[in-house]
């Protein structure tokens, strides 16, 4: 069983290689291929998950050593792989929505020329996310953390030739470098405490080490996770992702990328469990980036936008459960995957309107469509559902557990935070109502295209409902499914540790509170969205809607923290480069020259001067020799 | 135990030992049987004949060195044969190996005739038509259209082979001279030969010749002078003459006898010939003009394999004859390395002509190599031989490309007219640049492997001032290595610039031979460090 790990990995990381080394003759089936491939990982995990459900809880973990990449004496980097309940919960999430949207974008990318190359990204960014979760010491981890990244930049600047895509994926590679340095920090610093990169002496030695050092390594770790899954305040990257394909959003919000930073966090919890400090961080973080999605989920008319503010607002939900350490975990990793289910669904649906509406995206001119793509409208609405917590649907179960933990953290914390996490889902449920109002209920706002072509929305072609009908029914069941007998609770936590929190709210209070306030963001996006016409151009709105347009300023504070003083500070080295050092080289350089032309003079070409030379050497060589003796 | 202090009584049968003698007999017996040839072959079965002699000669020369050495001649069974004149020892058949290797690949490079243009229909290779005739006169005229050749180069060259073979291994005086000249005076007249601008070939010659002549002459007095301190030619008897114990005073020399004064004298005399012929600052003036005028396969021969063979018997004589006064010759080597390192490196800057380029580059490397052997220990030896090794090969090389980059009137050795090259022919460019960058010492080339090693020798010892100089050197050499390749890759070709002939295989493979040599010994030298590491002891 052991060896299948390995093959669950090479099999995507195999397809990347062929059809990027194949060329064009793969052109006709690659992406067959490469979706093959997907579906063989998905095949390979779904056997491994059998296979582990057989055994007892305590031992179903399993390892695999692949290769000793440098063994020398104090020293290990190992290429080995670990497959426990954590790992597996991921595995599968990855290659069943990712072998779901591999099939989408067969439908989606059809007419591309650069298809194949866009089916070798997408096998990569699986390969690599399956290697990330899948390494049982931080230094292979974090070979796969950056093969994320490369394969995330491939893919969001996929469409190149647009200067706005080059943009982002610039963006959002050195966005997630900042974060990428917290992680090799992170990974130092462990080396120089435990002399190890292995997560099992790291983790379970963690308590031996000082609260100091713990703390520095939460918080670079802590870093890394904001980089990759966007928050606060490495969040700027995550909307501009949004020019690339449309399956790559479905793919980097749902299944991959953006949840590394959560499970980087509660595959390290034992390091955060040490440093109370640390964990209050990523509370806070995941507090604020929960609001701050939302807010600017609230505001955007770019159907994608929208969207790409809710999953920050989302991620914030796990950070924060993350945050508040073992009566968080769990629900942490339940709402990643009922996430991971809806949200995939509503990017396909997105993708899907969009296809239907000649690359439209502004939601101002769309309305209506619900009688045009029935099947999209359902999948989707089944999604939005699940999103806002609707009872007994997948998001209610998994948000209700992660707002009841945060009453649980007890005192004037607990309540803020209870407060917080009700608060988020009422903007939840006003902004996606927003969305589905605006894109398939009231008028036609339709208008032509670019190049005068009207509009005319129609279904998507069974590759791409396909996936979407069945990603509706996960996010339907799943909540269902995983709360049943807490079977979800049971699976993790011989691996994850749990702990009761001691809430001052009951749990069916908290189910009551959050229904009521979910109806309430629904009624306030009906009164203002659903009751009157929408109209073609935005109002001007009020200060905060107009800041909320802007991602709540996220770029102009960027800009004037890192980017003005960082151009002065480079103009600065630019000037003394020139004037200072290239003077002191340019210098030296002439000097050398000036000597070296005097010197050559002295080769004139007649031997009777060069025999002097040697004569005078001679007589040098042994005046020398004579007066080394005498002193 | 000379023969002639054996006047009265019976004369002894010399001893000679054949078998450890084989590889310097070899060559030499080849080059006999070559003036035969020439003597008795007809000429049209001449060029063929040398050239499979030769090539015979020299693999079976190698494997005599490699018989010698795996028979324990290196280490364990180190003796010194030919009635104490010669040393058969770990330098000795390390340096004999490289030097026949080098001479190996450089016969190709003499054999070369795809080069120049045919004249009247016949083949020609880079010599002169007949060396006799005047340059630009009615009898060159008749030899070329004869279609002489000068095949006498392929004794000439194994005869001058045969003297630096002698010389590393020389472990007396007289042996030393007789090497010496040996070597010197084929070198002289192949420099001659060139087929292309005689006059400028020509006067490399005589200059070679007079100057040489001149550090000859400075060489022998100091044997004589040698000798009178000592009363002995062995290098092993003056050390021990050096060290306090002196034999019995020889009655005709008691006037002189362990007089300092002529050890001090004749030690540094002895020292400047050698420094002449490894071109080290202020000896160094011959090399410029002469590499510049010999025909370029001689000078690669002559630049890589008299490089060697010189290092090696200053080695021997340094490490065997004098370290007794050691504290005398120490500080002016110092100054000898580090004013070659300096200058070659500085006056390579302003330089016009690529051939004049690498011959400052080989004073520079002169120096570095001296502050290796500067080292005075079995890690400076070993790191000396390295570099030897590494060295030879890339100059070798880079020679070979100098001779196929030509346009009308021979070889293009204006740097000017190698602008752009890299955009025309970038495999050979290519190539090229791999020599730089070895003699550069960047990493991943044998530059920098051989460099490492005689600088950290040198750095164990304590001689941290040359190795700061060194480095120095090294950076302001760097520049014009560096400047060659922009040159080459990065400006706009020429108009009517050079075109780059395309060789037979000869030539190629022997580029190839150069070009994997210096990859090999960059990236992985560690079992060469330590086959030199091994060779690092001299026999006394």
């Amino acid at each position: 069983m052991e060896s299948l790990i390995g093959l669950l990995v090479a099999a995507p990381l195999l397809g990347a290689a062929l059809l990027l080394v194949g060329g064009r003759r793969l052109d006709r089936f690659g992406h067959w291929l490469a979706t093959g491939l997907a579906a063989l990982s998905f095949t390979l995990a779904a056997v491994l998950f059998v296979d582990m459900l057989g055994r007892d809880g305590g031992d179903r973990a399993l390892s695999q050593h692949l290769y000793s990449w440098v063994p020398v004496n104090g020293f290990q980097a190992d290429i080995a792989f670990q497959l426990d309940q954590l790992s597996m919960t991921f595995v599968l999430l990855i290659t069943s929505v990712g072998t779901l949207i591999h099939l989408y974008s067969v439908g989606y990318m059809e007419h591309d020329v650069r298809r194949r190359r866009f089916f070798a990204y997408l096998n990569l960014f699986l390969a690599a996310m399956l290697i990330l979760v899948l390494a049982d010491n931080y230094l292979l981890l974090y070979v796969g953390w950056e093969g994320v990244g490369l394969a995330s930049f491939l893919l969001i600047g996929f469409w190149q030739h647009k200067p706005s895509a080059a943009t982002a994926a610039k963006k959002a590679f050195v966005v997630n470098r900042v974060g990428d340095v917290g992680l090799a920090i992170a990974i130092f610093l462990m080396f120089s405490t435990f002399g190890t990169f292995a997560f099992s002496p790291v983790l379970s030695d963690a308590e031996q080490a000082s609260e100091g050092t713990l703390t520095a390594i939460g918080l670079m770790l802590l870093l890394a996770a904001c980089g990759k899954s966007a928050q606060v305040p490495l969040q700027s990257w995550l909307g501009d992702a949004m020019e690339g394909p449309t399956p790559v959003s479905a793919l980097i919000h749902a299944a991959t990328m953006v949840t590394a930073g959560v499970y980087l966090v509660v595959r390290s919890g034992a390091i955060f469990d040490g440093a109370p400090a640390a964990q209050t961080v990523v509370v806070v973080v995941g507090a604020v980036t929960l609001l701050f999605g939302a807010i600017v989920g609230c505001a955007k008319d770019d159907i994608k936008k929208a969207l790409a503010g809710s999953t920050m607002s989302q991620i914030g939900y796990m950070m924060l459960a993350a945050g508040l350490g073992p009566i968080g975990y769990v629900f942490a990793i339940m709402h990643l995957v009922t996430h991971g289910f809806f949200k995939a669904g509503l990017f396909l649906g997105a993708g899907s309107v969009m296809h239907g509406m000649n690359d439209e995206v502004d939601m101002r001119r769309y309305g209506g469509l619900r009688k045009y793509m029935p099947v999209t409208f359902v999948t989707m609405g089944l999604g939005y559902l699940a999103i806002i917590g609707f009872p007994y649907l997948s998001g209610f179960f998994s948000k209700d557990e992660i707002i009841y933990a945060a009453f649980g953290k007890g005192g004037t914390e607990g309540w803020i935070l209870g407060g917080v996490t009700l608060l988020g889902a009422a903007l939840t449920a006003y902004y996606m109502t927003r969305i589905m109002l605006m894109t398939f209920f009231g008028e036609k706002r339709w208008v032509k295209d670019a190049e005068g072509k009207d509009p005319h929305p129609h279904e998507s072609p069974l590759s791409m409902t396909v996936p979407m009908i069945v990603l509706a029914v996960g996010s339907v069941g799943a909540g269902f499914v995983f709360n049943l007998n807490h079977s979800f609770v049971d699976w993790l936590s011989p691996v994850v540790a749990t702990a009761d929190g001691n809430s001052p709210v009951s749990h069916g209070m908290v189910s009551v509170l959050a229904t009521v306030l979910m109806l309430v963001g629904v009624g306030a996006a009906w009164f203002q969205y659903g009751r009157r016409p929408i109209p073609e151009v935005a109002p001007t709105g009020v200060w905060i809607t107009r800041a909320a347009r802007r991602d709540l300023l996220q770029d102009d504070f960027n800009h004037a923290a890192f980017v003005t003083p960082g151009s002065y500070l480079t103009r600065g080295l630019v000037y003394v480069d020139h004037k200072l050092v290239d003077g002191v080289v340019n210098g030296t350089a002439a000097g050398f020259g000036g000597l070296s032309g005097r010197l050559r003079k002295v080769q004139n070409g007649f031997a009777r001067s060069y025999a002097a030379s040697m004569f005078g050497g001679a007589a040098i060589l042994i005046a020398v020799t004579l007066l080394m003796r005498a002193v | 135990m000379n023969s002639w202090t054996h006047a009265q009584g019976v004369l002894e049968t010399p001893q000679f030992e054949w078998v450890a003698l084989s590889p310097t007999l070899i060559v030499v017996g080849a080059a006999v049987i070559g003036v035969l040839v020439e003597a008795f072959a007809p000429r049209r079965h001449r060029y063929g004949t040398q050239v499979v002699l030769a090539v015979l000669a020299l693999a079976t020369a190698f494997a005599a060195v490699v018989g010698l050495a795996a028979d324990g001649h290196a280490s364990t069974q180190a003796q010194v044969a030919g009635m104490g004149a010669l040393a058969v020892d770990g330098p000795a058949l390390f340096l004999q190996g490289v030097l026949i290797l080098v001479g190996f690949v450089s016969v190709f490079l003499f054999a070369e005739r795809r080069l120049e243009p045919a004249e009247h229909g016949r083949a020609v290779d880079s010599f002169a038509a007949q060396a006799a005739a005047t340059p630009g006169g009615t009898a060159e005229k008749l030899a070329v259209k004869s279609g002489y050749t000068t095949t006498e180069i392929f004794p000439l060259m194994l005869f001058a082979l045969g003297g630096m073979l002698l010389f590393p291994a020389a472990n007396d005086l007289l042996m030393l001279f007789i090497a010496l000249e040996v070597l010197s005076l084929p070198l002289y007249l192949l420099c001659a030969l060139s087929r292309r601008r005689r006059l400028l070939s020509q006067e490399a010659a005589v200059k070679y010749f007079l100057l040489g002549a001149f550090a000859s002459a400075f060489l022998l007095f100091g044997i004589a002078l040698l000798y009178g301190y000592a009363g002995t030619l062995s290098y092993a008897g003056i050390a021990d003459v050096i060290s306090g114990a002196p034999p019995a005073v020889d009655p005709g020399l008691a006037a002189t006898m362990g007089n300092d004064a002529y050890l001090l004298i004749g030690g540094a005399l002895v020292v400047m010939g050698l420094l002449f012929k490894v071109g080290a600052v202020p000896f160094h003036m011959w090399t410029p003009d002469v590499y510049q005028g010999a025909p370029t396969p001689v000078t690669g021969f002559m630049a890589a394999a008299t490089k060697v063979a010189a290092f090696g018997a200053l080695l021997r004589l340094l490490y065997v004859t004098l370290p007794g006064m050691r504290w005398d010759w120490e500080p002016v080597l110092w100054g000898v390395a580090i004013a070659s390192m300096l200058a070659g490196a500085v006056i390579a800057i302003t330089q016009t002509d690529v051939k004049r380029l690498l011959a400052y580059s080989s004073i520079a490397h002169a120096g570095f190599i001296l502050a290796g052997v500067l080292a005075v220990s079995e890690d400076g030896v070993s790191s000396v031989l390295f570099y030897l090794a590494a060295y030879s090969f890339v100059t070798l090389g880079a020679f070979a490309v100098v001779t196929l980059v030509r346009d009308g009137e021979g070889e293009a050795t204006h740097l000017s007219k190698w602008a752009g090259l890299g955009r025309r022919s970038p495999l050979l460019a290519g190539v090229f640049a791999l020599f730089l960058l070895a003699f550069a010492g960047i990493p991943l080339t044998s530059g920098f492997a051989g460099k490492f090693a005689v600088f950290s020798a040198a750095a164990d010892a304590g001689a941290m001032g040359l190795v700061i100089v060194g480095v120095i050197a090294s950076a302001i050499a760097a520049f014009f290595y560096v400047r060659v390749i922009v040159l080459m890759f990065f400006s706009e070709p020429q108009e009517d610039g050079p075109s780059v002939v395309v060789p037979s295989p000869m030539t190629t493979s022997m580029l190839g031979v150069a070009a994997a040599v210096t990859i090999v010994l960059g990236v992985a030298p560690q079992y060469f460090l330590d086959l030199a590491g091994q060779a690092g002891v001299f026999v006394r």
